[in-house]
């Protein structure tokens, strides 16, 4: 189980590089917003395979308190995107 | 048994955050892109949650990993809506082999659809003039 969880971890990290190669990249700023967000769930699952690893619970914790903070900042982001809309 | 279930459901969502995390680098388009990355890392970590919970190391974990799972799906489609309309609306063009913008139809009848300059024909198919590449 440990050697799956290594691989587990390298994957996420992989995608997380992916993930930091659009924030630098993209050409507009929703596309790192995208980004971002996916990087938050990405940071989700990464707290799930740390809680396996270590048999701690407390990570789960952060996983649950990651995704509510993640999704807050992302719909902060999207209204500011919007612009002027913000009587809807 | 139980770890042979939750190494399969972990392995699953694995695979899907880095095909959708791949299609986030890949894709050509902010929209494009948001659809193809959201629902495949919302599924993957869903699962990886979801293999957590099966995996059963305490009862804690279990609960709070269901729980991080539904709220996951909750929320992660609500935030890719929010972006994409932002993106719109903030004045994000479509990517030029895009064939059809209801969005923008619905919201500006008058104008013409995006990658334009003059307004569409009468009778003139949806995507006409444009070629998908």
């Amino acid at each position: 189980m440990t050697t799956f969880l290594l691989i587990g971890a390298v994957v996420l990290l992989l995608s997380a590089f992916l993930c930091l190669y659009r924030i630098g990249r993209g050409p507009t700023a929703p596309d790192r917003t995208v980004a971002i967000d996916i990087l938050g769930t990405l940071i989700v699952g990464f707290c799930c395979i740390m809680a396996l690893w270590t048999g701690q619970d407390f990570y789960m914790n952060i996983a649950i308190a990651w995704a509510l903070l993640s999704f807050i900042g992302t719909i902060a982001l999207a209204k500011y995107l919007e612009g002027r809309y913000y009587d809807e | 048994m139980n770890e042979i279930a939750a190494q399969i459901l972990i392995g699953v969502g694995l695979a899907f955050d880095l095909f959708g995390c791949i299609g986030l680098v890949r894709l050509p388009d902010v929209y494009n892109r948001v659809q193809a990355a959201t629902k495949c890392v919302t599924l993957g970590t869903c699962l990886i949650l979801l293999g957590t919970a099966v995996y059963g190391v305490s009862a804690p974990m279990g609960i709070k990993a269901v729980l991080g799972a539904v709220f996951v799906l909750l929320t992660s489609p609500v935030a890719a809506h929010a972006i994409a309309r932002g993106a719109y609306k903030s004045g994000v063009r479509l990517w030029e082999g895009s064939v059809m913008d209801r969005y923008g139809e619905e919201k500006h009848p008058s104008r013409p659809p995006d990658g334009r300059t003059e307004p569409a024909q009468a009778g003139e198919p949806l995507g006409a003039g444009r070629e998908l590449r």
